[in-house]
Parts: structure tokens; C-alpha cells; sequence
């Protein structure tokens, strides 16, 4: 196909404007697709990283209804449970409103127990043992307020009062943790349950949001969920236990089905694109059959000529795609845009090359029709359209 | 430039019919036609419009297939030949040149001679000799770079001849080549052809309604509804 490369790109070239203008289109549509494939990984992404042997046990009425803390103990004596750990939503931001990102207070070791994908130097965890005030940070979070170990920051919660009536919390930095895995979210702050609890109003004194359970045998994992559910059945803190996947799934849920959105918004794109391309690559062919014709005069054959048009629509869509692959690649390069609301935002490399097959694809399906009627044609025929 | 082929007749058709249908009515473009041209000759076809000389031309070529009788070229019959085989042939065999020139215009005249030989092995230093001495021979060495709407009518008809000559065909079929231009330059068309015959001894069939052009060939003959009426050699 080398020799032929020169015939491929000038016809491309004939009409430079429309060339560019499809080719935008299609651009465009691959840009589309992966900003989508990054706020689907950011509304998603949590499910991938879920552990296997890991539950979230709620309230089963809702997950702001809280439960009792002493349910930890409860629920390490159900067989087959290994550990239990608890978090609470804290609500806070950072000085302005759109500074908000997520924040738990926790029980130290349990948690990083519970959480073995955050990274946190053994220096730092003990100094988080030994400071009643101390919180750890995420590693995006730490840069994206300029924070390091030993500073002191205030944080005001939307929920939680502290005795005075006052609503900022003081916490003092004293590690910064990294994620195992890429997609493991390094936004949050976490900060120590017993100063929490002691600090805070009346309401919801010992009391916790919600239990992560990890299983001994994630085999065994929807047995022991229907255990620690019906151990609590009857009382006044009924819980409801899913596999930690199905519990972030739900979280993203609550905005629709995420999947089910992005595949149909990008169904409608390529449809369109589709149109789009193929019109080009048909009204290309069409304008040319007299010089077709004088190809097929000169010796090339039926499949030459099929191979060199399909070359063509191949071209152009591979370039939009790889242009609008990049532009994605360019606009996901530095992570969540908002802020915080979706610190998982990246295009995956996998989505990317899905990209690159899908407009090959894409080449050959809107090439295939114009390039089936070229390689029809007949000689004499084509001639006389010269 | 010389014709690999071996002296006699060249172009032997025999018997041929060719039949289109034009909606439920049957029209005989040719009947039963026989003609053969020898190794060497320029030979021109002439008649009025509609009297089959460019349907002939194509059966010659291998662009169309006889309704029936026998089209051989070379020795081999060709109105037999599948498309892809046809294809093949038709590089190997033929070089055309149109009335319209039939030029690709997004290429520059080097890469218009050069079409017929990206179907050959020749590398790229080789297809770019191959072209430059076509270019040379036809007298536009100095305008390789340029694109169709940059030459003159006469100039893109030189063209077309060198990339009719390129791949140093068996034969050369013109179809009507001087029927977009002025006396003078189609005068120079001739003038190349001729000498293209004369002194590469190339075979050439040219159709043609110009008497002017015709008196150029070695032999004359006319067609009349589809059929041989007169021949004449000069």
C-alpha cells in the first residue's frame, strides 16, 4: 500500500475544506468519547478498585441513619467475619464552599487495617496513634491546598458542631497518603474517631455512619452479609450489607445509570458521525468515477481500487480519532476539573486504544459501501463520466 | 522503447458482435467484424459518431468483452480473461490516451505518468527514471512538477502520452487524441505520435473523426454501422 500512500493523501486533499471540516467532526466525536469515558471512570471508577473481600454494612432504612459503635465488636464475633471498621461523613470544606472533598473520622487502626491500597510511611501512622487531633491526608488534596505534615487546618463541617457551637474543626496534618493502584482516590482527609465523638454535640454520640466488613473468604462473602443482617434484625438499627462494588455502584446510581447514559449519549454521536463521514467518503467517490475509471483503464484492479478508497476513509477517520484521542488525553491530563467532586477523572489507557479501534472502525464501515461501488464499476462506463 | 512483441499481426479480431441493451430494444454496435493489425502500424479508425470505433477500441483495450467473436492481442485472447487477469493484462499490454486526457488532478504530471507503474516491482529511484525519460521523450521535462490546470491543453495531452508510453505497452490506443485541441498543438500530438511509431516502432490505433489526423496514420479504416466500409493505407 506504500507506493500508494501519495494517491491516497492527495485525494483526501481535493476538497481541503471539507477534509478538515469531516475530519473535525470526527475529531470531535473522539474527544466526546473520552471526557465521557472519564466521568464514567470518575462516577464508576470506585467499583473497580472495590476489594472482593470487602462489605459496607448501612442502616437499612438509609445511609444517613446512623448506627450504634458497638456494632464493631458485634460483627467481628459473626463467623466468618475478619475485621470491621467504621467511618462517618464528615461534610467540611475548606474555607470556600467549592473547596469540598470528602472527609471521615475513623479508628486508626482498623482503618489503614481495613485499607491496605493507602500508603502511609510507619513514621506517620504511629504520629497519627499518638495525636488525638491528627488527620491523614490524600496525597491530591495535600497538593491541591498546598498542605504538608504539621500544619494545623480548619476545616468547617456542614453536619457536625463542636461544643461552642461553633462549626471548625482543627486538625493537624500529620501524614499524607498515596494509593496502591491508580484508581485509588488520594482526595480524602481522615481524622481520628475519639476526638471526633468526644468533640461534637450531643447528637449522635456514639454513633457511627457506616461499617466496611472484610470477609475471611470472599466466597462466603453474601452468606456472612445475610448473617450480620439478621443478626441485627428487629432491633432499632436494622442494617443492610452489600458487597463494597454494589455499595459504590449505588453511590453513583443516586445520578442514574451512569453506563447506560454514556453509552447512549456516544451511541447518538457515532451514529451521527457515522452519517457524516459516509456522506463525505460517497460524495468523494461519486465526484471522481471518471478517474476511477481511468485507473481500472490503466490495470488497477477490482481490490486496488477497493483497498485504495477504504485506505482513504480509513485515513481520515483515524487521524480524527487519534486528534480527538489526544485532545482527550490533553483535557483529562491533570485530573479532576471540579475540584473534588470527581477525583477519579481520568481517561483510561484502555479506553484510549478502544478509541483508536473505534475509528478504524469507523473508517471501514462509512469506506466500505463508497468503496464497494468503485470497485463496481465498469471501465467503459466510468469513462464516459470523465 | 520497443514493442517486446514479435513481428506479424499484432490485433487480430474475429467475427465480433457487440450488443447493448438499451431499455427492452437490442442495439448492434458491432457486426461481425474482422480486422487485424500488424506489429508496427499506426493505424487509424474512422466514422461518424455512433458507427462503433470507440466500442472497438475498448474491446482492443480489454475494457469491454464482445458479445460475441474473438478479441487477441499479442497472441492471447482477451475477451476470455476474468477482471482481475484483464486488469493485469491491460497494465502489461496497453497504454491509452484520451480525448479529454483523463488526467488525475490533484497529482502533478510526474505522479500522473507514474500511476501505470505502481503496479509494477520497479522501486522508486526506478519508477523516477522511468517517468523523468517518458516526460523527456514527449518533450515536458521541464514541467514535471506542475499540476494539470497548470498546463496548457496541448501539454496535458502530452501527459496523457507519456503515461500511455511509460510501461512500454504493446500498444497504444488513442481515442480521439486530438479532439480537444487547436490545429497547432494537435499537429504536435500527431507529430509525437507519429514519431513515436516511426522511430520506437510502437503500435498505435487511433480513433478519430479529423481526416488531418488520419492522413497521419499508415492506414485508414472506416466504420459505418458497426461495420468495416472502406480501408485505405497511406
Amino acid at each position: 500500500m506504500l507506493p500508494y500512500l501519495h494517491l491516497v493523501w492527495s485525494n483526501l486533499m481535493r476538497k481541503k475544506a471539507r477534509t478538515i471540516l469531516t475530519l473535525l467532526s470526527i475529531a470531535v466525536a473522539f474527544l466526546l468519547f473520552g471526557l465521557l469515558a472519564a466521568i464514567r471512570i470518575a462516577l464508576t471508577g470506585g467499583i473497580d478498585v472495590a476489594g472482593a473481600d470487602r462489605l459496607i454494612t448501612r442502616h437499612k432504612v438509609s445511609i444517613i441513619q446512623l448506627l450504634p459503635r458497638d456494632y464493631k465488636e458485634k460483627m467481628e464475633r459473626i463467623p466468618g467475619v475478619a475485621l470491621a471498621a467504621h467511618q462517618t461523613w464528615f461534610g467540611g470544606i475548606y474555607r470556600d464552599p467549592k473547596n469540598f472533598f470528602m472527609q471521615c473520622p475513623v479508628e486508626p487502626e482498623p482503618f489503614l487495617a481495613m485499607y491496605p491500597e493507602l500508603l502511609l510511611p510507619d513514621q506517620q501512622r504511629q504520629a497519627w496513634l499518638r495525636t488525638r487531633t491528627g488527620a491523614i491526608v490524600g496525597r491530591k488534596t495535600a497538593e491541591r491546598f498546598g498542605w504538608k505534615v504539621g500544619d494545623k487546618v480548619p476545616i468547617q463541617s456542614t453536619i457536625w458542631t463542636l461544643p461552642d457551637g461553633g462549626r471548625t474543626w482543627v486538625f493537624d496534618i500529620v501524614g499524607i497518603f498515596d494509593g496502591k493502584l491508580r484508581n485509588t482516590d488520594t482526595t480524602a482527609l481522615f481524622f481520628r474517631y475519639d476526638y471526633f465523638d468526644e468533640a461534637r454535640q450531643r447528637w449522635g454520640k456514639g454513633q457511627v455512619g457506616w461499617y466496611t466488613v472484610r470477609v475471611k473468604d470472599p466466597a462466603q462473602a453474601a452468606g456472612v452479609a445475610r448473617r450480620i443482617d439478621a443478626e441485627f434484625e428487629n432491633s432499632s438499627y436494622e442494617t443492610k450489607t452489600e458487597p463494597e462494588g454494589a455499595f459504590v455502584q449505588g453511590w453513583a446510581r443516586q445520578i442514574g445509570d451512569i453506563v447506560l447514559i454514556t453509552a447512549s449519549i456516544m451511541t447518538a454521536v457515532f451514529f451521527t458521525i457515522l452519517l457524516v463521514a459516509g456522506n463525505t467518503m460517497s460524495q468523494s467517490v461519486r465526484e471522481r468515477t471518471g478517474e476511477l475509471g481511468v485507473l481500472k483503464a490503466i490495470g488497477f484492479t477490482n481490490s486496488t481500487i477497493l483497498a485504495l478508497v477504504l485506505a482513504e476513509s480509513c485515513l481520515l477517520s483515524v487521524a480524527g480519532g487519534a486528534i480527538g484521542t489526544g485532545l482527550a488525553c490533553l483535557f483529562t491530563a491533570h485530573g479532576d476539573p471540579t475540584g473534588g467532586i470527581l477525583p477519579l477523572f481520568h481517561f483510561p489507557v484502555g479506553d484510549r486504544f478502544i478509541g483508536l479501534g473505534l475509528s478504524l472502525a469507523l473508517g471501514l464501515v462509512t469506506g466500505l459501501f463508497p468503496a464497494l461501488a468503485a470497485m463496481r464499476l465498469r471501465v467503459a462506463d466510468a469513462l464516459r463520466r470523465m | 522503447m520497443n514493442s517486446p512483441t514479435t513481428a506479424g499481426a499484432l490485433v487480430r479480431i474475429g467475427n465480433v458482435e457487440k450488443v447493448f441493451r438499451r431499455g427492452s430494444e437490442n442495439v448492434h454496435v458491432l457486426r461481425d467484424l474482422n480486422l487485424t493489425v500488424p506489429t508496427g502500424e499506426f493505424l487509424a479508425l474512422m466514422g461518424p459518431s455512433g458507427s462503433g470505433k470507440s466500442t472497438l477500441l475498448n474491446l482492443i483495450g480489454g475494457l469491454d468483452r464482445p458479445t460475441r467473436g474473438t478479441v487477441e492481442v499479442a497472441g492471447e485472447r482477451v475477451d476470455n480473461l476474468s477482471d482481475r487477469r484483464l486488469a493485469g493484462w491491460r497494465a502489461r499490454h496497453i497504454g491509452f490516451v484520451f480525448q479529454l486526457y483523463n488526467l488525475l488532478p490533484v497529482l502533478t504530471a510526474s505522479r500522473n505518468v507514474e500511476l501505470p507503474l505502481l503496479l509494477t516491482h520497479l522501486s522508486r529511484d526506478e519508477r523516477a527514471r522511468h517517468v523523468a525519460a517518458a516526460l523527456e521523450l514527449v518533450g515536458l521535462g521541464h514541467r514535471t512538477g506542475h499540476f494539470p490546470r497548470q498546463l496548457s491543453g496541448g501539454e496535458q495531452q502530452r501527459v496523457g502520452i507519456a503515461r500511455g508510453i511509460v510501461t512500454d505497452p504493446t500498444l497504444l490506443l488513442c481515442d480521439e487524441p486530438t479532439g480537444d485541441l487547436d490545429r497547432k498543438a494537435g499537429d504536435e500530438i500527431l507529430d509525437l505520435l507519429q514519431a513515436l511509431n516511426r522511430e520506437h516502432g510502437k503500435t498505435i490505433i487511433m480513433v478519430t473523426h479529423d481526416p488531418h489526423a488520419s492522413a497521419r496514420a499508415s492506414r485508414t479504416v472506416h466504420l459505418e454501422k458497426g461495420q468495416i466500409t472502406d480501408q485505405a493505407s497511406q
